[in-house]
């Protein structure tokens, strides 16, 4: 029953896809769209097959940035959420802020830091990763962490414990599945922010860099390619915050 | 310190009013002179808003009182506290959700720092008492409500207190399983011989469980009587002897003749 479910779930969607690529092959072909404005999906086919192992290695190198810059971002997220909720002055100031900065195009950075660094480094694209990532799960941590029962906090009161054993045996705990979401919706904005600071110049490693030097070269086909490369990243990405999230929420700490 | 002869709890004028902002100062509790011995199973009784739960949470040092004194082992409610001198169960049991029964009754061990082969033998012994020794593996969304209000028992028995707060601890559990609860209940208290304060809206649960049952009446919540229960002892067969009939009678008319008092 659950798998005819799932399978159902999962049908249908890859079904509309298969439909919409079959529908976007005969346009292109009966219309005679030129490929310089829609390659059809049978030429980005054979630039993916042909481009294959530099795709992989683009693909590690972007996806390597997001995954450090994710994770330096995550890090940084907890430890100020923390700071902030046993801190109220701290927590006042850092909210509205991170509501502020999480409206502003933080990837316009990219160039900045480009320059403030050597431009042959991945640090300032790991920088802007970790600072798009940070403001999603900072809020949903701290969200997470406020959010204590009544009941739980009058146990511990009646324990006679706060600070620090509150927070390591009930807050911590109590807010793991809040974190998670945050960690869902930051590891895509994590590679969508990897791909594009790649656009404002620096190292030629990335998906993003050779988007932009396919398309240049108007070699339109082969920058799909690059761009079906930077879809399938942020689904790898996506698909794995996900599983975390479902690990998360259910079975929690593990049992001891 | 284990003098007999020093009341587990007393209260002298003790009074309690809430700000209620713009309403105005809400009086809980007037006037509450109340003393429990060591060992000895009170309940409060009383209809909604008569600051029974108010009075066991002045107790716990859990809210401050406006006025008078609250002793605890002739210490201040403050200090017994601090001092660990009382285990408390609430209405909701309150476990943590991503703890083991086992780590949830090991709780205020560990936050006070026993060690992890001690805590481990003290949750075996707890768990056993409450019947739930099968369990302790179980996370506590696999329990039933009456399972999980037996974990929450243990958890408050886990340091051995000599006194035992309980508010409303039955209050959700169906019938059945609440008769059997309140004969565990006096079975473990009968064990341990530590004092109780139990609060319940039902009568024939605060005759059948209680040396005394304290009887509040509402606006402002103070004590209208303080009715003696004696029957020999609790058993299945309690409930339906006459003087626990009697006894319930004596309840009821005691919370029946403040309600006529405040209609006339």
């Amino acid at each position: 029953m659950t798998i005819v479910l799932a399978t159902r779930r999962i049908l249908t969607p890859v079904l509309a896809g298969v439909l919409l690529l079959v529908f976007w092959q005969l346009v292109v072909d009966l219309r005679d769209i030129p490929g310089y404005l829609l390659p059809s999906p049978e030429a980005i086919g054979t630039q993916v097959r042909q481009n294959f192992s530099d795709i992989l290695t683009a693909s590690r190198a972007s996806g390597t940035n997001a995954l450090v810059g994710l994770l330096a971002g995550i890090a940084l997220a907890v430890a100020a959420a923390v700071v902030a909720v046993w801190v109220p002055p701290v927590e006042r100031l850092l909210t509205p802020l991170a509501s502020a900065v999480s409206a502003m195009p933080i990837v316009a950075l990219a160039p900045v830091l480009s320059i403030m660094f050597s431009a042959t480094s991945d640090l300032p694209r790991r920088i802007v990763v970790a600072i798009v990532a940070f403001f999603p799960v900072f809020v949903t941590t701290v969200r997470g962490l406020t959010r204590i029962e009544q009941v739980h906090a009058e146990l511990m009161r009646s324990y006679a414990v706060g600070g620090w054993t509150l927070t390591r045996l009930v807050r911590l705990p109590g807010a793991v599945p809040y974190l998670f979401t945050g960690i869902r919706v930051a590891a895509s904005l994590a590679v969508i922010s990897a791909v594009v600071a790649e656009y404002f110049g620096g190292l030629q490693n990335g998906l993003g860099s050779r988007i932009t030097s396919a398309a240049a070269n108007t070699a339109y086909a082969r920058a799909w390619a690059y761009v079906v490369a930077a879809i399938g990243l942020g689904l790898v990405f996506y698909l794995a915050a996900l599983a975390a999230e479902r690990l998360a929420s259910r079975g929690r700490v593990p049992i001891s | 310190m284990t003098d007999q002869s020093v009341a587990a709890v007393s209260l002298t004028g003790v009074d309690k009013t809430f700000d209620a902002g713009r309403a105005g100062a809400v009086t809980a509790l007037s006037g509450i002179d109340l003393a429990v011995a060591p060992g000895e199973f009170v309940s409060l009784i009383g209809p909604s808003g008569c600051g029974k739960s108010t009075l066991m949470r002045l107790v716990a040092d859990l809210e401050r009182p406006s006025a008078g004194t609250i002793s605890v082992f002739g210490k201040s409610a403050h200090q017994a506290r601090l001092d660990q001198d009382y285990g408390i169960a609430f209405q909701a049991a309150g476990l943590l959700p991503w703890r083991s029964v086992r780590a949830n009754v090991e709780l205020p061990l560990q936050v006070h720092g026993m060690g992890r082969a001690g805590r481990a033998a003290r949750a075996d012994e707890l768990l056993e008492l409450v019947g739930l020794a099968e369990f302790a593996g179980h996370r506590p969304d696999q329990l039933s409500g009456g399972m999980q209000q037996r974990v929450a028992i243990a958890r408050a028995l886990a340091e051995r207190p000599r006194l035992l707060l309980m508010d409303e601890p039955f209050g959700a559990l169906d019938e059945m399983t609440r008769e059997r609860m309140q004969g565990e209940l006096v079975r473990l208290s009968t064990q341990t011989g530590c004092a109780v304060i139990f609060v319940t809206h039902s009568i024939p649960e605060a005759v059948y469980l209680s040396d005394r049952v304290v009887v509040m009446s509402p606006r402002p919540g103070r004590i209208s009587a303080v009715v003696p229960i004696e029957l020999s002892d609790r058993n299945e067969d309690t409930r339906e002897e006459p003087g626990f009939f009697a006894a319930v009678t004596a309840v009821r008319e005691a919370l029946r003749a403040r309600a006529s008092v405040e209609l006339s």
